[in-house]
C-alpha cells in the first residue's frame, strides 16, 4: 500500500530540479598554485565536509535546503561527506568560537592537499554580529586559510552553490570540453 | 499571587507575567510550592548588579497555574551564593553551573559542581559576565591546550565508550556525546555542550535596543522570530511602549510561518533517518516552496529582522494574503497525502514506535517542555494557556500525545503544522488595519521587562534590563533546549546506538541557543 502511494506521489510531483547557477568567481579571495592542474583532472566534481564552528544554525538550514530536490547537487557532482579525509572542500559556518578553534584546525589538517575552504555567511566572512570576544575568534580566516567567502545572513542555497562552484570553477570548462 | 496555601508578594507586570524579589530562603519555599502545585522551573540566570545595588542577582522564571513568575534575589558581592534549586527542579542543574561559570555565583549544596559552559576559553578564576571582565583582553590571551572534563564513567564487563563530536557526521551543530554501551545497547549517554559558546550575553552589554533585536534573533537562527518577538516584548514592557495591533498579528503570522518551516524540515529528516529518502525529498520540496514564499512576501527566507522593537518591519497586502492563503491550502493537502504514506509505511512505523521513550512521569519530573513535552503529556503551550495578543483571540488547539516516543513527537509535529496552517488562514482573514510600527518610549531610568513566546521548539524567555542611558545592561535569552537535553540522555537508554540519530532528530534541540 505504502509503495503504491509513494510511486503515485513521485509521478504526480514530477521533476522539480532547476538548472544550476553559474559559479561566482568574485567570491574567491585567493588562488592556490595547484588549482588549474587539479581541476583539469577532476572538473567540478567535489566532496565537501561541513563544520559548524559556532554558528547560530541559520546557515545550516540553508545547507540542508541545498540538499533538497530543487537544487539537485548530486547531479552536479557535488556531495557532502562525513569524513574530512574524503573531501576537497571544507565548508565552514559561524564565527569560530574559541571552544571550536582546536576542532576546526584539526578538521582542516585532516583534509588531504590540495584543499579549498569556503567560508559561509556573514559571521564566517567578517565575524558578523558576534565579532571577536573572550569566546569568539571572529571570522574563519582568523583561524585557517580561506579561498572563497559567501556573504549573507544566511546566504541562499543558490549563493552558496555559486560559492562552492567558484572554488572549483577553473577546471570546469576543461573537464566538459 | 496565590500558590499553594500561601499568598506571595508578586506583582502583575504584563499579561500572565508576575514579578517579585525576595530573600533566598523564600525563593526555596516558593520553588517547593510551585513544584507541589505541578509547576516547573523554566529558566535560571544570574547578573552582576554591583553597579546598581552593590551585589549580584539570581533570577528564576517559574511556570505556575497563573503564568510565569519572575523572581529575583540580591546576593552579596563577596562570596555570592544561593540555595541549590536542582534538588527541587533537576533542570536547574546546568543553568546553575552556567551561572557559576559566567558570574561566579554559587548554588550552595548542589550535587553537581562541574563546569558547564566553560571549556578552555577563560580560566576558572575569571567570570565573563562580571562588568569588570574585559572581553577583548581575554581574546588576546592564548588558549591552554585541552579542556579536561570529568565525564561519569560506566565500568564493568563488556562496557565500552563511543565518543562523538564536537564535529558530527552530518550538517549538525557542534556538541560532544559520550556513549557507554554494551553490545549495541546504550547504558548511559552524557552530553558535553558549550562548543558554540560565543559570548552572546556579554555582546548585549551596552548595545542599542534596535541592534539587540537583531542579535536576539541570532541566538538560535532556526527560532529567529520566537527570540526576536520575546526580546521585543521584553523591551516594550520595560519602556511601557505600545505596539500597533496589526504589528502583533503580523508577529504571530511570522511565528507560525517559522513553526511550519521547521516542522516540515524535521518531518523530512525523520523519514530520512529511517532510510525513507522519499520523505526527505517531499517535505524539503514543500519547505523550499514555503521559504520562497517568505522571501517573496517578506524579503527573507527565514524572516530575519522582520520583527523590530515597536512593531514589525514588513507588511502584507491583499494580494500577498491571497497568495499565502493559497499556498497554505496546497501545502496542507500535500502534507495530508504524505501523512497517509508515513502512517502506512511499515518500516517507518516500526522504527518510530517505542523508540526513545520519555514517559510522562519522567517528563514531569525533569521539566520536559515544548513540543517534546507535549509528546510526553506535558500539556503546556503558552499560546493556549497564557496567550498574549493576538493568541488570546485565536483559540489555539494544543497537540498532545502520551507515548513519549519518536512516533509521538512526529505526530505532534503533524498536528501542529495543520493547526498553524489553520491559524495562518485565520490571521490573514482577521488582520486588523493600521500601522505596523510605533517608536518606543524613551527609557527615563533603569528599567526591565520579560518576553515569553511559544517558539516551534518550546517556550523562549528573554529577560532584559535597560540602563538609564537607554542601552542594554543585561539580557538573558533562554532556550527550551536547556531543559530538554537531559531528557534526550534519558530517552536513549536501552535503545541501540543506530537509533540515536533518529531519537536526537525527533527532539531536534538547539546547541547555539543554550550555549549562548
Amino acid at each position: 500500500m505504502a509503495s503504491y502511494l509513494i510511486l503515485q506521489k513521485i509521478l504526480k510531483t514530477g521533476f522539480v530540479s532547476e538548472p544550476a547557477p553559474q559559479a561566482d568567481p568574485a567570491l574567491r579571495t585567493r588562488e592556490q598554485a595547484l588549482q588549474a592542474e587539479i581541476l583539469k583532472v577532476f572538473g567540478q566534481a567535489v566532496a565537501i565536509r561541513h563544520v559548524d564552528a559556532g554558528s547560530c544554525n541559520g546557515c545550516e538550514l540553508e545547507i540542508h535546503a541545498l540538499n533538497g530536490p530543487h537544487y539537485n547537487i548530486d547531479g552536479l557532482g557535488v556531495k557532502f561527506s562525513a569524513s574530512p579525509r574524503h573531501v576537497d572542500v571544507l565548508l565552514v559556518t559561524g564565527p569560530v568560537s574559541r571552544h571550536m578553534e582546536a576542532a576546526l584546525k584539526r578538521a582542516y589538517d585532516a583534509i588531504p592537499d590540495p584543499k579549498w575552504v569556503v567560508a559561509m555567511g556573514e559571521c564566517a566572512c567578517t565575524g558578523g554580529m558576534f565579532g571577536e570576544s573572550y569566546a569568539s575568534c571572529g571570522k574563519i580566516s582568523n583561524v585557517i586559510p580561506v579561498d572563497v567567502e559567501v556573504p549573507g545572513c544566511p546566504p541562499t542555497p543558490t549563493a552558496l552553490l555559486q560559492g562552492i562552484l567558484a572554488a572549483v570553477s577553473k577546471g570546469a570548462s576543461n573537464a566538459s570540453g | 499571587m496565590k500558590i499553594g496555601d500561601h499568598e506571595w508578594r508578586l506583582d502583575s507586570i504584563g499579561p500572565h507575567i508576575w514579578r517579585g524579589s525576595m530573600e533566598t530562603g523564600q525563593l526555596l519555599a516558593l520553588s517547593r510550592a510551585v513544584k507541589e502545585e505541578g509547576g516547573q522551573l523554566v529558566a535560571l540566570w544570574g547578573s552582576d548588579d554591583r553597579h546598581l545595588n552593590g551585589g549580584f542577582g539570581i533570577h528564576v522564571a517559574l511556570l505556575t497555574g497563573l503564568g510565569l513568575a519572575w523572581v529575583s534575589c540580591v546576593l552579596p558581592a563577596e562570596a555570592p551564593a544561593y540555595p541549590d534549586l536542582a534538588h527541587i527542579f533537576p533542570q536547574a542543574d546546568r543553568m546553575q553551573r552556567a551561572a557559576f561559570d559566567l558570574l561566579g555565583i554559587t548554588a550552595t549544596d548542589a550535587v553537581d559542581e562541574r563546569k558547564w559552559l566553560r571549556h578552555n576559553a577563560w580560566a576558572a578564576s575569571e567570570f565573563p559576565l562580571r562588568k569588570d571582565f574585559s572581553s577583548l583582553a581575554a581574546r588576546r590571551s592564548p588558549l591552554p591546550e585541552a579542556d579536561a572534563y570529568p565525564f561519569i564513567y560506566v565500568q564493568g564487563d563488556g562496557v565500552h565508550e563511543i565518543a562523538v563530536g564536537p564535529i558530527h557526521a552530518g550538517t549538525i551543530e557542534p556538541g560532544h556525546f559520550r556513549f557507554s554501551i554494551i553490545g549495541d545497547r546504550i547504558l548511559k549517554l552524557e552530553a558535553r555542550l558549550g562548543y558554540a559558546h560565543k559570548g552572546i550575553e556579554k555582546r548585549f552589554e551596552g548595545m542599542e535596543l534596535a541592534t539587540g533585536a537583531r542579535l536576539a534573533g541570532r541566538v538560535s537562527g532556526d527560532s529567529h522570530s520566537a527570540y526576536a518577538w520575546a526580546y521585543c516584548m521584553a523591551v516594550e514592557m520595560a519602556t511601557a511602549s505600545t505596539v500597533p495591533e496589526r504589528a502583533l498579528w503580523l508577529r504571530a503570522l511570522f511565528l507560525e510561518i517559522e513553526r511550519i518551516a521547521n516542522h516540515l524540515g524535521d518531518l523530512g529528516y525523520l523519514g530520512n533517518d529511517v532510510a525513507l529518502a522519499f520523505g526527505f525529498m517531499q517535505f524539503w520540496r514543500l519547505k523550499e516552496d514555503w521559504l520562497r514564499m517568505s522571501i517573496k512576501l517578506f524579503g527573507h527566507r527565514y524572516l530575519f529582522d522582520c520583527i523590530t522593537p515597536g512593531g514589525v518591519a514588513t507588511d502584507i497586502d491583499a494580494a500577498g494574503c491571497a497568495e499565502l492563503d493559497a499556498l497554505a491550502c496546497r501545502i496542507e493537502a500535500e502534507i495530508r497525502e504524505l501523512k497517509i504514506i508515513y502512517d502506512e509505511h511499515a518500516t517507518l512505523q516500526d522504527r518510530f514506535a517505542d523508540t526513545g521513550i520519555c514517559k510522562p512521569e519522567l517528563a514531569a519530573q525533569l521539566g520536559l517542555t515544548g513540543l517534546a513535552g507535549r509528546a510526553s503529556a506535558q500539556t503546556w503551550d503558552v499560546r493556549t494557556q497564557f496567550p498574549q495578543v493576538p493568541y488570546d483571540r485565536l483559540d489555539v488547539n494544543m497537540a498532545t500525545q502520551r507515548r513519549g516516543d519518536v512516533l509521538a513527537r512526529a505526530e505532534v509535529r503533524f498536528a501542529e503544522v495543520y493547526e498553524s496552517l489553520r491559524l495562518i488562514r485565520d490571521i490573514l482573514k482577521r488582520l486588523p488595519a493600521g500601522g505596523i510600527h510605533a517608536p518606543l518610549q524613551p527609557a527615563q531610568a533603569a528599567c526591565e521587562g520579560l518576553g515569553w513566546v511559544e517558539g516551534w521548539r518550546g517556550e523562549v524567555v528573554v529577560a532584559v534590563r535597560i540602563a538609564a542611558d537607554g542601552t542594554l545592561d543585561r539580557v538573558h535569552p533562554h532556550d527550551p533546549s536547556w531543559q530538554n537535553w537531559p531528557l534526550v540522555e534519558m530517552g536513549v537508554l536501552g535503545n541501540i546506538v543506530p537509533d540515536f540519530p533518529l531519537i536526537n532528530k525527533s527532539f531536534n534541540l538547539s546547541y547555539s541557543g543554550p550555549d549562548l
